[in-house]
């Protein structure tokens, strides 16, 4: 009967992935990844893929947010920078849509950086503010520039093609998106095995002292902002090939917040919570626009109500999160898996 | 010359306006060290609770008002007791996340209330328009002047005279020692959101009776950031003069530029306020900086 989970070698310590329970479960995991798009219909395709896309964006603004401890309310604004530059490279420039969204993570990474600025002299509070007037301006700029975005009118991006074959289709972008997502949660479980990741760590549990300890805090909070708005980028130039339609309202402060709710009621400083957040936070609405639809004739009230019911659910499950479990989904999830470990002795 | 003189009264009423709804959110930063972004939704509940009151039900708006007023004061309390106490000594993020869903939370009740769609106020200030200086403005843009004018000055009288404004102050300035001298700290921040709900439920009342009640009444909770990072975010007249500050910027930048750049403007003068001087005009020095 073990206590615990305790490591004698170097190397134990430092894996990715600690116990062959661990490891079963993560081929169970994949396998079920691999067999989903064959029986699954195209509603659930959709929700899929858009879970993949949340996924990526919420991975990326945990590295921010969870480790770095940079709290920012720009991720929306951030998302536009990647959406906008695939969709205007691809449409202007014809470029293939891996190479637009390989530069629009750049770009974005860049643009993440810019804004990252003030976390040199701001924190908590005042950062998120800052952020935020970040997100207002990225969107200004986005629907008044007009002559590279468009400004308010949508754009529209062809198709994605690779080899002859139609990526958008649900199915094909299915394959390509979680392969992405598989990618980022690997990239980003390793990032914090590395000297840059435990940087990020040690500004987020104590910046003066990691400063002391010769943790360049100028150098690693761009650093976090950058790769944090990599993904991000990524999240949004994938948001633009998928749903081959950009416009700014896609990006407002609401999807900062939406954001900002996935990684909170997942987990905060957590790849896995990452993804628990954002199958939640998308799943949400559309459970509840399933049992809309079931009651609505029954109840025929339901139909007009629905979106405010969402919304009120969005905000009620961030506040009972918050109240009754504030390190989210992940929490619960080890609570559940030290049960059975220890069952039946469990204190 | 009248152009200016137009905008320059234009951007007073809407600083005042601004003047009101930061007021409440720096009452509660004041005395709990709360961000609240609901304090928009607090404006568009007290919008929406007056329409009801003068519009739906007909009462006299004396009346309606005093109900409105009773209203945010129970609602104060009570998001204080249900979702803020418990997150106490919480990180940041949590104490900011919680009053963000709960503005989600508050907006979907109002529109389930009163649906979506835009609703005409029941003016009850009057609203012809007046001559000052040569420029046209509605009276009821220069009595929400005064009216801002009134609550900024009995707030004042509040936090100068009274017991509760003098224990709130307390409270703000050490809440250890406050609690040492018997005051119940808990009382306190029950006050604090009561108060900002009050002057939000008065702001949305005079907005409303400018502009009808709508959705976008809410919109007013973002506006406040520049507002109170110009004037300092614990600083009552850092309050009014940051709101009368970006109320004529927005409406200046707006008539002599346009583009929407009034839109923006505030959010550029606060990232600038931000890197320059973070405590505001009027702020305490205290901020920690990294």
């Amino acid at each position: 009967m073990n206590s615990g989970i305790f490591h004698s070698t170097y190397k134990a310590d430092m894996g990715l992935r600690h116990t062959y329970l661990e490891k079963a479960r993560w081929v169970i995991f994949a396998i079920f990844l691999l067999a989903f798009p064959f029986f699954a219909n195209r509603y659930y395709l959709t929700l899929a893929n858009t879970i993949g896309i949340a996924t990526i964006g919420a991975i990326g603004l945990n590295i921010l947010v969870g480790y770095t401890g940079q709290i920012s309310l720009g991720q929306g604004g951030f998302m536009a920078v990647g959406a906008y530059t695939a969709a205007i490279l691809t449409i202007n420039m014809g470029m293939p849509w891996w190479a637009s969204t390989l530069v629009a993570c750049v770009v974005t990474a860049i643009v993440g950086a810019l804004f990252g600025i003030p976390s040199l002299r701001l924190k908590g509070l005042y950062l998120a503010i800052a952020t935020l007037a970040s997100q207002e301006i990225i969107i200004w700029i986005v629907t008044h520039w007009d002559a590279v975005t468009g400004g308010v009118d949508a754009l529209v991006v062809p198709a994605p093609m690779l080899f002859g074959i139609t990526m958008s289709s649900d199915f094909n972008f299915y394959w390509l998106v979680w392969a992405l997502a598989g990618v980022t949660a690997l990239l980003t479980a390793n990032l914090f095995r590395t000297h840059i990741g435990r940087a990020f760590v040690a500004i987020r549990d104590q910046d003066i002292a990691a400063e002391v300890m010769g943790i360049n805090l100028f150098k690693y909070k761009l650093l976090s902002f950058a790769v944090s708005s990599f993904f991000v980028g990524m999240a949004g130039a994938l948001t633009a090939h998928y749903r081959s339609i950009v416009t700014w309202e896609r990006f407002t402060v609401d999807i900062s917040v939406l954001y900002l709710a996935m990684i909170i009621i997942g987990g905060l400083g957590s790849v896995r919570g990452a993804f628990f957040g954002a199958t939640f936070i998308t799943l949400l609405p559309a459970t509840l626009t399933n049992l809309g639809r079931s009651l609505k004739s029954t109840f025929p009230v339901v139909d007009s109500i629905l979106p405010f019911i969402q919304q009120a659910a969005f905000g009620l499950v961030i506040i009972l999160f918050l109240v009754f479990e504030p390190e989210g989904i992940n929490k619960m999830w080890k609570d559940i898996k030290d049960y059975f470990r220890l069952w039946p002795f469990s204190y | 010359m009248e152009l200016f003189i137009q905008l320059t009264l234009t951007g007073l009423t809407n600083g005042a306006i601004l003047a009101l709804a930061a007021l409440g959110f720096v009452l509660i930063y004041k005395a709990s060290d709360v961000i609240n972004f609901a304090q928009g939704e607090f404006l568009l509940v007290g919008g929406y609770v007056t329409y009801a009151m003068i519009g739906q039900f007909g009462l006299a708006w004396p009346i309606g008002m005093l109900i409105t007023i009773a209203v945010s004061i129970g609602l104060g309390a009570l998001v204080e007791r249900f979702v803020l106490r418990p997150l106490i000594g919480e990180p940041i993020i949590s104490v900011i996340m919680v009053t963000i869903g709960l503005s989600s939370l508050l907006r979907a009740i109002v529109s389930t209330i009163w649906g979506n769609t835009p609703k005409a106020f029941p003016s009850f200030i009057p609203s012809e328009p007046v001559k000052v200086f040569g420029a046209t403005i509605g009276a009821d843009r220069l009595w929400a002047i005064v009216i801002a004018i009134v609550m900024l000055g009995l707030f004042t009288f509040f936090f100068r005279r009274s017991k509760e404004g003098i224990a709130m102050r307390a409270v703000a300035d050490d809440q250890q020692a406050a609690l040492s001298m018997g005051i119940s700290v808990k009382k306190i921040f029950a006050w604090a959101w009561s108060i900002a709900a009050i002057s939000a439920a008065v702001g949305g009342a005079l907005v409303a009776n400018i502009v009808g009640v709508s959705q976008e009444l809410s919109h007013f909770g973002l506006r406040v950031f520049p507002v109170v990072i110009l004037g300092g975010l614990d600083s009552i007249p850092g309050a009014i003069i940051g709101g009368i500050i970006i109320g004529l910027l927005e409406t200046y930048t707006g008539g002599y530029i346009g583009h929407g750049l009034n839109q923006v403007i505030p959010f550029a003068v606060l990232i600038l306020i931000l890197m320059v001087r973070p405590y505001g005009l009027f702020g305490q020095e205290i901020i920690e900086r990294v």
